[in-house]
Order: structure tokens, then C-alpha cells, then sequence
């Protein structure tokens, strides 16, 4: 058997393989919050809030309404979603013209007064949310077991992240938007209504943090809580990949759960340390991150 | 006219016979402090935490208050309650409020460790009383005791050294342990290696896990890898539901593997899904549907909480209901005089069984080693276990001459 650092190298190889799980994981969140902070410079500590809002209205929609995971994967982004939109246009864009830390205690505050309700309504404790029929079950691989549903978040979150990067680097709507961000009175100017498309960009960020939620809800207790430990993850995530940079979120998303997974086999007190120390290192030598733009 | 008036001769009257009532009644009024029965319920109401003890906890307390009718030796019980969200200052701080301002008799509830320690610590300085029912550390009836409390439900030790000797003697040799990184998780793993050890079992492997943690498939893996029959887990709250639902998703106990829950509450089983959780063996001080007494008094708690209570919660009952018992008996709600009724008079209620206070503080009872069932076997919403052996309490709880208290050292 080979070794690696007195680790079986095959254990190792299971180790990478949830790393790589876990980083599509985090590419989906701090996706979101790069979109909405690359294109709308809007800091939206909310996140982890909509994130668990997504798990929330997924669990609730089946044991109220007996809707379906699949269902839920569509259907619950378009309402969080929708409730990103109704969050934009009421409250984020009363202060839009003011310094960028008012948008972070905004939404900060916002993000405590749901976990708070849901503390109230819910409990702490969490409940637990099927996995799938379809997705039950898992692949005996010669290093590890598998879970069927590990290996559908991958590809979903992988999916959702490329289709996202499409959109807004190969398509008109986002060259729009891209341009938009830059020059937001001159594409008004042109007759691009610019004002719908911050609010739907960001209704679009925050659905992607709903669907991480649905994707969650299986696997971590649905809490209301889930959000709050994981926010500052994502948040370092996005910071060491450049706060504007879409495929660079996506690529340290992958790359600091690979880390993080290496640092459980041979470190694991450090897990929940290691991406910030990642982070304090690419500051001093990349202040705007690996993939950033000047900001 | 004289020099005093007519006023000032009702006046002077008045004060010569408040003083005389004063006096008269000076001496009666020393037995129960401002003829009220004051008790304070310091939890943590909002946070991690507040399921298995919190706002339920407050119902329970009531419920006892109720059981008394409302008072003790004929004087009215007055209950309050504070937030401590699990931060020693914050409740240090307000026991030291109620303790100056409110004169309080009793404290109660107390989560959290440290806030535990802290207010205990508190109490004693100003020889008030306080019953421990929610924070787990032994260390309470160890190097932090003090004879102005009682440690009531359960404790680290009991819970972790009587599931270990148990499961070994069940045939569980093989142990790999996984806790959280903080003094609670070291505790438990120390004390669990040691239970392990001492009954003929093997820790083939450890790791712990920081804390909080969401994700737990890391070490999950490298608990398949050991190869050991029981997985321990010292762990509590999110951590423990997200480790045995995550374990279950990886066939862990398919494959063969047990786990073992170092310290679960009914309501972590509610949370993790019985699909998850079933077949996983831990120690409980209580559970509802043990016999008679004990299901009629949870479905009261359920009427009003909408949930079944954990053995915390029945525990504050019980001990609130001690403590008013013994006031009703000595007469007084002096610490000392109701603490001295309290290691004399056995406890054997809804809650404990073979139940006895001990000179350190330390609440002995009978503890109860339980399995979590199938979602097959399980015929109601809150039907989640079945109990496998009674651990008697002698043999549950830190033997008396172990113990590290001052008050027994001497």
C-alpha cells in the first residue's frame, strides 16, 4: 500500500474526491455573491440567509404542499429568487448611491432578522430532509463509497456554475449587464433598462444561493443556522478568487475544498482555518485576488 | 398645643407598633427571605441550545411551581427568567443582578459550561442556591464544587463512561473516536478513552473535528477506514446531527459499523430523522415513555409545548420540585438548612429512580442505556427509542472517592 504522510494513498484519493464535492459546493455559493458583488457592487451578507431560506422553503414545500425534490430544485430559486427581487427594489435601491458599507449593514441586518424569525418559528435543532429515491444509494469505488447524491451535487453545482459563467460572459444580456457595471449611465442612455437588470441580477444571485440551498437540505440538517457558518467560508472564497472575477470564484470555490479536504486527513483541527489562512497570504501578495480586477 | 400634633401622635403610634410587628415577626421572617420563594431560570433561551433545555425548560419549572400550587410553607414562589446565550459574563452578570437586586433564592437551569461554573462560583460567594440542570461538565461536582449547588440530570462522565462500559460489555471492542475540538469534546474523549480502556476494549483511532462543523463526510471516511465496530461521538447539537446523518448517506452502518452517541438528546434524534439515526446507542437520564408516571407527566409538558420533553427539561421539574419539597419541610429557604434536606431525603419521582444527592452535589440516579429504533419499529411521531439495560447510579456516576470536590477531600 502506498503511503503519502502515513496516509494510504487510497484513502487519500477518497479524501480529494469529497474535497472536489465540497469545493463545487462552495463555487455555487460565493458564485452568487460574486455576481452580486462583481456586477452590482453590493456586499450581501445576506446570503447565508437566502441560502438556508432555499433549504427552508424546499423542506416546507413538502411536508405542507408534498412538492417533490425535483420540483423544489426548479421551483424554489424562482421564490427566493423573487424575494431577492422584492429586497432590491424596496430596500437595497433606496441606498444604492450611498457608500458600499450601508448595503453591508443592510443586508446584515436583514440576514438577522431571518435567521431570527426562523430561530423563533423553527427552533434550533433542524429536521432532516429525504434524499431523493433516485439519488439513494451510491458506487462502490475500489477507494471509497460513494453516495449517489454526493456525485449529483457535483455535477449540479458544476453545472449551474458553467451555465451561470455562459450567461454572463458568452451572452448579449451579459455583455449588458458586464458593460452596465461600468458605465451604467450610458447604457441607459442607449435604452438598456438598466435599473430591471440590477434587480433581476440580483434576484439571479440570490437564486443561486436557493438552489444551494435545495441541493443542502439532503445531506446537512436543514437548520436555521446552515447559513451563518458557512457565509464567512464563502466570503473568504470570494475574496481570495477577486471580488469581481466569475470564473475565478468558481476555480478557488473548487480549489479551497480540495485544500480544506487535504487539511481533514492530515490536520483536521485546522479544517475550519486553513481557507482563511489561504486568504491572508493571496491578500499580501494579490490584494485583489488570484483572478481580480482592479476594483 | 402640645409638641405634637394630632398627626404626629398617629404618626409616632404607627411607627412604635411597625417597629414592635418588626420585631415580633423578625425571627419567622429569617426562615423564608422577603416571604417570597424567589427563583431565577438562567438558560440559553435563543441559541444552539435552546431546544434541548430553553424556553421548555421554563414550562417545566412552572409545572412544578403549578404541582406545589404555587408556593412553599405557605409563602408564594415568584419565577423569573434571563437569557445567558451560553456567554459566562452575560450570566454572571445577571445572577449577580438578581442575587443584589431581586434577592433570589434559587437559580436554575444554567447551560454552558462555563456560565455553569461562573454563576456557581457566584452563588456560593454570596451563599445563594443553584441546581445545574443542563450543563454538562463533571468538573461541576470536581475541582469546581461548592456547597450552594447541586449538579442534577446528567453529566459528562455519566453519560460517556456508562454508554462505553455498556457497549463493551455488548461487544463493541473496537472504538474509533471522533469529537469536537473544544473542552467539552476533549473531556469526553478522554473520559470515554479511559471507560474504553478499563473494560477490555481498544481505541483503534481518533480524530477531532473543529467546532461548529457542517460537513462531516472527511472523517466519516477515515471512520470507515479504521475499521473499528463503534464509532463514538463526541459531539453535541448540529455537529451530531450533520455526523450521524452524513454517516448514514455513506453506508456506514450498513457496511457493519455502530455508532455510538456520546451525549444526545431527544431532540438531536428528531432532527437527524430516525432513517438516519436508527440502531445508534447512547446513555439518557430520562425518557418519557418508560412507564405510567412518566408518559402522563411528558404529555402535560406536550400540551403546552407542542414538543416532548428531553430529560433535561424533566429534570428541572424534578429538582424544582425537590426544592420546593424541602422548603415545605424545613420551613426555610436558607441554602444550607434546604441543602442539608436535600443529601438526607432519597428522590424518587417521575423524573429520577434510586435517586440521592451526594456530599459533592452530584445528583445520583439511575441512568438508562438506549438504542434509537427503526423507522419500522417506531408507531408515533415522538416513538424513538427503546431502553436496553438500566445503568444503576452507583455505577453510572464518578465514585465519590474519586472525586476531586473540597467538600469531600477533607
Amino acid at each position: 500500500m502506498t503511503m503519502i504522510f502515513g496516509v494510504p494513498m487510497v484513502a487519500l484519493f477518497g479524501q480529494l474526491l469529497l474535497g472536489l464535492i465540497n469545493g463545487a459546493f462552495y463555487a455555487l455559493l460565493s458564485l452568487g455573491l460574486a455576481v452580486i458583488f462583481g456586477l452590482l457592487r453590493i456586499i450581501n451578507f445576506t446570503h447565508g440567509a437566502q441560502y438556508m431560506l432555499g433549504a427552508f422553503v424546499a423542506l416546507l414545500l413538502l411536508r405542507h404542499l408534498n412538492i417533490d425534490y425535483w420540483v423544489a430544485l426548479l421551483l424554489v430559486p424562482l421564490i427566493v429568487g423573487t424575494l431577492g427581487v422584492l429586497i432590491e427594489r424596496f430596500l437595497l435601491r433606496r441606498i444604492a448611491h450611498l457608500d458600499h458599507l450601508y448595503g453591508l449593514l443592510l443586508t446584515f441586518g436583514l440576514a438577522m432578522i431571518i435567521e431570527g424569525s426562523f430561530v423563533n418559528l423553527f427552533g434550533v435543532s433542524g429536521s432532516s430532509y429525504p434524499i431523493p429515491e433516485a439519488l439513494q444509494g451510491g458506487f462502490r469505488l475500489e477507494f471509497m463509497f460513494l453516495p449517489t447524491y454526493r456525485a449529483w451535487v457535483l455535477a449540479a453545482a458544476l453545472g449551474m456554475c458553467l451555465f451561470t459563467w455562459f450567461m454572463i460572459e458568452k451572452t448579449r444580456l451579459g455583455a449588458y449587464l458586464r458593460a452596465g457595471t461600468e458605465k451604467p449611465a450610458l447604457m441607459q442612455a442607449f435604452g438598456v433598462n438598466m435599473p430591471l437588470l440590477t434587480t433581476l441580477t440580483y434576484g439571479f444571485g440570490v437564486a443561486l444561493a436557493g438552489f444551494a440551498g435545495v441541493l443542502a437540505a439532503p445531506i446537512y440538517s436543514v437548520s436555521p443556522t446552515m447559513g451563518s457558518n458557512l457565509l464567512i467560508v464563502v466570503f473568504a472564497v470570494v475574496v481570495i478568487g477577486g471580488m469581481g472575477s466569475i470564473m475565478g470564484a468558481i476555480l478557488t470555490g473548487l480549489a479551497m475544498g480540495i485544500i480544506e479536504g487535504l487539511t481533514k486527513v492530515f490536520w483536521p483541527e485546522a479544517a475550519s482555518t486553513v481557507i482563511f489562512l489561504v486568504m491572508i497570504l493571496v491578500l499580501l501578495v494579490r490584494p485583489n485576488g488570484l483572478f481580480g480586477k482592479e476594483v | 398645643m402640645s409638641a405634637l400634633s394630632f398627626f404626629g401622635k398617629t404618626r409616632l403610634a404607627g411607627a412604635i407598633a411597625g417597629a414592635l410587628l418588626a420585631a415580633v415577626t423578625g425571627s419567622s421572617q429569617a426562615a423564608i427571605s422577603d416571604d417570597e420563594i424567589r427563583i431565577g431560570y438562567l438558560d440559553d433561551m435563543s441559541g444552539p441550545y435552546s431546544d434541548l433545555a430553553g424556553p421548555g425548560g421554563l414550562e417545566a419549572i412552572r409545572l412544578a411551581v403549578e404541582d406545589m400550587g404555587g408556593q412553599a410553607a405557605g409563602k408564594p414562589v415568584v419565577l423569573f427568567h434571563a437569557d445567558h446565550k451560553n456567554n459566562a459574563d452575560l450570566g454572571a452578570n445577571t445572577a449577580r443582578e438578581w442575587i443584589d437586586r431581586r434577592n433570589v433564592d434559587l437559580i436554575a437551569g444554567l447551560n454552558a459550561s462555563p456560565v455553569a461554573i461562573a454563576v456557581t462560583r457566584l452563588v456560593e460567594e454570596k451563599n445563594r442556591f443553584a441546581i445545574v440542570s443542563t450543563a454538562a461538565t463533571s468538573a461541576l461536582t470536581n475541582e469546581y464544587c461548592t456547597p450552594n449547588h447541586l449538579h442534577y440530570v446528567y453529566d459528562t462522565y455519566s453519560v460517556s463512561n456508562g454508554a462505553a462500559r455498556a457497549i463493551v460489555a455488548n461487544g463493541g471492542k473496537s472504538w474509533y473516536l471522533l469529537s469536537a475540538d473544544y473542552a467539552f469534546g476533549h473531556s469526553m474523549e478522554e473520559q470515554v478513552s479511559r471507560a474504553v480502556a478499563e473494560s477490555g476494549g481498544q481505541v483503534v483511532g481518533k480524530a477531532r473535528h473543529p467546532f461548529p462543523t457542517s460537513d462531516f463526510s472527511s472523517y466519516v471516511l477515515q471512520a470507515q477506514a479504521s475499521g473499528a465496530q463503534i464509532i463514538g461521538l463526541a459531539s453535541a447539537g448540529s455537529d451530531l446531527v450533520n455526523a450521524v446523518s452524513t454517516a448514514r448517506q455513506f453506508g456506514l452502518v450498513e457496511a457493519g459499523q455502530t455508532l455510538a452517541s456520546l451525549m444526545v438528546f431527544i431532540t438531536d434524534i428528531k432532527a437527524i430523522g430516525l432513517e438516519a439515526a436508527q440502531g445508534t446507542q447512547f446513555v439518557s437520564g430520562w425518557y418519557w415513555d418508560m412507564n405510567d408516571e412518566t408518559r402522563a407527566w411528558a404529555q402535560r409538558y406536550f400540551d403546552r409545548v407542542g414538543r416532548m420533553p428531553t430529560m433535561v427539561q424533566a429534570g428541572m421539574y424534578s429538582s424544582t420540585l425537590q426544592y420546593l419539597k424541602a422548603i415545605e419541610a424545613t420551613g426555610s429557604d436558607d441554602p444550607q438548612v434546604v441543602r442539608q434536606h436535600l443529601l438526607q431525603t432519597p428522590i424518587n419521582d417521575m423524573f429520577a429512580t434510586n435517586g440521592r444527592v451526594r456530599e459533592d452535589g452530584r445528583m445520583v440516579h439511575d441512568m438508562y442505556l438506549a438504542q434509537v429504533k427503526s423507522p419500522a419499529e417506531s408507531q408515533g411521531a415522538w416513538d424513538l427509542f427503546r431502553i436496553l439495560d438500566v445503568i444503576p447510579g452507583d455505577q453510572a456516576f464518578l465514585p465519590l472517592e474519586q472525586s476531586t470536590c473540597k467538600l469531600v477531600r477533607n
